[in-house]
């Protein structure tokens, strides 16, 4: 028990006297927590489009106007030819192209039909998928007042309509931050907590200290133990800040259901990191090693962990990757409690889980250590 | 000239007998493209919804059957009471429900109108609205259905073209993102790093005192970084082309020339960065965690940046690999040429210089 | 020096695959001996010595540090060692009271018997106006120094010197020798490998290791006599260049 009082000791002084490490340690993850979400954000908005109006008649000026009264487009470029419109497009100035065609008015009304065309820059899928939609609305609804205003006569039977109402539970002021910060704060902790165990163990392989603890009564486990607890303090320690002064104070976010079911399934969820931190400490000889392989993990994490994208909508075997990813559960059960209320009795599942491959790391990586060393 | 390649030989013989760096080196890319190239992605698919349908008539079925019939919708639940839908949310992953109030068709029928509510889980903002939309277009459309047999004046037809992308492939977006963060991100740590660490074990003043001049010495430390990075570029363009059909639609030497000019930007941040740190594990951090996360962010195929608050947008315009990711998408996908992209070219040579300016002067100053 | 055994081994072995570096080795140590451990680079003596101080498990053979066996209980070895080797010994971003209490207390000092090694310790180099300086800052001699008077601060029965002085001013080796010597004198074993042959002078016994096997092991006086040398360095010479075995 003295021997780990000695070797926490040792280790805080090591941390802390580390000038360089600590700003980045501290500062950078805050930082970037403050960052990241005003950056993140996936609404289509601010959709420039370019017009080509051939027409010039009323129902086309009605249209445009429609469509730069919705709030959804930005007028960039009101030309006169679709090759011009076309350049704004090859430079990014526009993301899509709607031309009317000559006489658009006069066929509508003689012929009871009449075509738009619409070019879509569709580098970005998601962009031209829903700009794509959205302008469709407009049209559609811009459709239905022409129809409504040029047939007067009852010779039409009246249209029977479904009326959609929608409401959005849990965000009401669809703040996309409050789905992103949580999730941005789990990455930030795990970036930190795994791969600075990680670099710190392996720095004294590197370095040959570990041969000195080796030679002592120290135990291993004892040595072990020593360095995770720092980290798992430095994890909480960030994780708060960056729950109640970032989140809370900049963003606004305040979680609706149990703050100590939170830190209960952080304090095993770092255990669990520190773990994989042990295990890569294990692979590593030298310090780029680490690194390298750290970089790889965190990697994967970020992109497959439902942080930016959800799993769901992953092809079956990068579910199933997906699944065994601690990361994930983790970033669920933040934005379960956090935005949801979620109580115990809806997380247990996630909690076996976490527990699971707290045992699982852990298990690996001491078996692993005994045998290198 | 010879000493300069014995320089160069003898980092080409540290980078590869690391096998344990390289492998991950020339891992991350081809990981990243299969995940970017199938796994992430932005479409919503197999969402799990929740149904309450009071009405259980035709008009329910039938729209209940055509949320069904596409893939973006799993069924999960038939409830019973619209007070088991709080439940639903919280305890498992659902994103949506869909309550139908009684007598829907013969409101509808008689009536001329009915009423349909829908329940969005809006933690995901962005996935609620887009579900929302989903589902009322499916509605309009049975909508549109029931007055098919009605004459419909005045039709306005649009024809809509994707260009580009006809497919809309989320890859499309991707891969010129991913060449920007591999070929950034691995040049900026493999050189900060394997400079660093010649410091910290005391080698570097070896190489120092050797003939040849201290720049050329950096330099070969940069050199298997060069290589190794275009055979990187050579392998994301491979697997972009025959594994994700993302042709090169461009000029394929325009592309390696533009990527070469972005791999020496990198590697003289790397140097910067060198300079600047003493020891490996400051150079890692700020290589890896101060540098994965925002060029992620300011490149711009994660997030538009033009969704970005203004300062957000302006910090972006630091990071060389927002411009290389427009000169890529240009070159690749836009099939253009270099006058569409000298704008962008000659922002980049200007990054190039002045690291390499402000890194031999720093350089310098350290030596003495 | 008293007749006591610290150290015995008996056919003590250790290879790697095919390759075998320490080969049945024997030999004993005894109490309060000064013993020299020598060989050319590559001659298998760091392997060796690693096997002695629970580092490293032997492939075969036997050996008895303290009296605690090698295989059983090397627990028991680990507290009654003292270690110091060339490559490290002290934390460098500790300064060096952070270092003598960390090290102490790990060997069981209570922190009053702390305090006073400390002093004691503190006083007898010199290192008054660093005692709160970071180890770093130290000159390499002082240490060295410090680093063997932290190997020896719990009074183990016996201290492994890995190649303890390299690099330091002949001067700095001869303090150090001083330091080996009252060591030596309160009853503690010192078994340490060095290059310098001058220091194999200083030694009670030597033994010259040679292609993972003891080629000789006597008085430096002795094996002088025996190889028609004038000094340690002749007698090494004469046998260390037979050796098939190069530096690895």
């Amino acid at each position: 028990m003295r021997t780990l009082k000695l070797l926490l000791r040792k280790e805080f002084k090591q941390i802390f006297r580390n000038k360089a490490l600590l700003p980045l340690i501290f500062v950078v993850p805050i930082v970037q927590l403050l960052i990241l979400p005003l950056a993140a954000d996936y609404e289509v908005k601010n959709i420039n489009i370019s017009i080509v109006d051939h027409d010039h008649s009323t129902c086309s000026q009605q249209l445009i106007s429609k469509i730069t009264a919705s709030g959804y487009f930005q007028l960039a470029d009101y030309g006169a030819s679709f090759n011009q419109a076309f350049k704004q497009i090859e430079k990014d100035k526009s993301d899509l192209i709607l031309e009317i065609p000559e006489h658009f008015e006069n066929n509508l009304l003689r012929e009871n039909s009449d075509k738009l065309f619409i070019a879509v820059n569709a580098i970005n899928g998601v962009k031209a998928g829903l700009g794509g939609a959205y302008l469709n609305q407009i049209i559609t609804s811009f459709n239905n007042d022409i129809r409504v205003k040029w047939s007067q006569q009852p010779r039409f039977s009246p249209i029977p309509q479904i009326e959609v109402t929608s409401s959005n539970w849990f965000n009401k002021f669809m703040n996309y931050r409050f789905f992103m910060v949580p999730g941005i704060l789990v990455v930030l902790v795990t970036m930190v907590c795994a791969y600075m165990c990680a670099l710190n163990i392996v720095k004294e392989k590197e370095v040959g200290t570990i041969e000195q603890i080796n030679v002592t009564p120290i135990k291993k486990y004892q040595f072990i133990l020593a360095k995770i607890i720092p980290f798992w303090l430095i994890g909480m320690f960030i994780f708060s800040v960056g729950l109640f002064i970032v989140a809370r104070l900049i963003f606004g976010i305040m979680p609706v259901g149990s703050i100590f079911l939170l830190y209960a399934y952080l304090s095993i969820y770092l255990i669990a990191l520190l773990g994989l931190g042990l295990l890569i400490s294990t692979f590593a000889e030298t310090q780029q090693q680490a690194m390298s392989i750290a970089f790889f993990f965190i990697m994967i994490f970020m992109l497959m962990s439902g942080l930016f994208t959800s799993i769901d909508s992953m092809p079956t075997w990068a579910y199933y990757i997906a699944k065994c990813i601690p990361v994930t559960y983790f970033i669920e059960v933040v934005r379960m409690i956090i935005l949801k209320g979620s109580g115990f009795t809806d997380i247990k599942y996630h909690f076996l889980i976490m527990i699971g491959f707290t045992i699982l790391l852990n298990g690996l990586a001491i078996w692993n250590y005994k045998k290198t060393s | 000239m010879k000493q300069f390649l014995s320089f160069v030989k003898k980092e080409f013989y540290h980078v590869f007998r690391d096998s344990k760096t390289l492998l991950i080196l020339f891992g991350i890319p081809i990981v990243l493209i299969v995940l970017f190239g199938f796994a992430v992605t932005n479409e919503i698919k197999d969402a799990k919804i929740v149904i309450c349908d009071y009405a259980k008539d035709i008009a329910t079925q039938n729209i209940i059957q055509k949320l069904e019939a596409g893939n973006q919708f799993k069924i999960s639940n038939n409830l019973m009471s619209h007070t088991d839908i709080e439940n639903a949310f919280k305890a498992e992953n659902i994103k949506l429900a869909i309550i139908f109030p009684a007598h829907f068709n013969e409101d509808l029928l008689h009536l001329n109108k009915a009423q349909v509510q829908i329940i969005a889980d809006a933690s995901d903002p962005n996935t609620a609205n887009t579900l929302t939309n989903y589902v009322t277009v499916i509605i309009m459309d049975y909508q549109k259905e029931l007055i098919k047999n009605k004459s419909n004046p005045y039709t306005i037809s649009p024809e809509i073209r994707m260009l580009y992308n006809p497919e809309l492939k989320g890859a499309t977006n991707f891969v010129p993102g991913i060449m920007a963060l591999v070929l950034l991100l691995v040049c900026v740590l493999m050189t900060a790093v394997s400079i660093v660490r010649e410091k910290e074990t005391g080698t570097m003043e070896v190489l120092l005192v050797s003939p040849i001049s201290p720049f050329l010495v950096i330099i070969s430390k940069a050199i298997p970084y060069l290589f190794l990075s275009l055979i990187n570029l050579a392998v994301i363009l491979l697997l972009s082309v025959f594994l994700l059909e993302i042709p090169v639609n461009g000029s394929i030497w325009l592309l390696i020339a533009e990527s070469a000019l972005l791999i020496i930007c990198a590697l003289s941040l790397g140097l910067l960065i060198s300079n600047i740190t003493q020891s490996q594990q400051s150079a890692m951090l700020i290589s890896l965690m101060g540098m994965l996360v925002p060029t992620l962010l300011f490149t711009g195929f994660m997030f538009p940046i033009e969704n970005m608050p203004v300062p957000l947008q302006i910090i972006s315009n630091i990071f060389p690999s927002k411009w290389y990711y427009i000169i890529v998408k240009s070159i690749m996908i836009k099939g253009l040429g270099i006058s569409a992209i000298w704008k962008e070219t000659f922002i980049l040579f200007g990054t190039t210089f002045f690291l390499l300016f402000v890194s031999l002067k720093t350089f310098n100053n350290r030596l003495s | 020096m008293t007749s006591e055994v610290v150290i015995k081994t008996d056919k003590l072995t250790k290879r790697f695959g095919d390759f075998i570096a320490t080969n049945e080795v024997a030999f004993e140590v005894y109490a309060g001996e000064i013993f020299g451990f020598l060989g050319a680079n590559g001659a298998g003596k760091t392997t060796a010595m690693k096997m002695l101080c629970g580092l490293s498990k032997p492939s075969s053979g036997n050996a008895t540090i303290a009296g605690f066996d090698i295989y059983k209980q090397t627990e028991e070895i680990k507290k009654n060692i003292g270690y110091m080797s060339q490559k490290f010994s002290l934390y460098e971003d500790l300064t060096v009271i952070e270092n003598i209490h960390f090290f102490g207390g790990i060997y069981g000092l209570s922190d009053k018997q702390l305090k006073a090694k400390s002093d004691e310790l503190i006083e007898k180099l010199g290192l008054q106006s660093e005692a709160k300086k970071l180890v770093a800052s130290l000159p390499l001699g002082w240490k060295q120094k410090l680093a063997f008077s932290v190997a020896v601060i719990h009074e183990p029965k016996i201290v492994f010197l890995d190649e303890p002085t390299g690099g330091v001013d002949p001067v700095t080796r001869r303090q150090f020798w001083d330091l080996i010597y009252s060591a030596a004198d309160r009853g503690i074993t010192i078994f340490v490998t060095t290059h310098y042959m001058d220091e194999a002078e200083y030694c009670n016994r030597v033994s010259i290791m040679v292609d993972g096997v003891i080629e000789a092991l006597d008085t430096p006086d002795n094996l002088k006599k025996q190889f028609s040398a004038s000094s340690m360095d002749e007698v090494f010479y004469e046998l260390a260049r037979e050796a098939k075995r190069k530096s690895d």
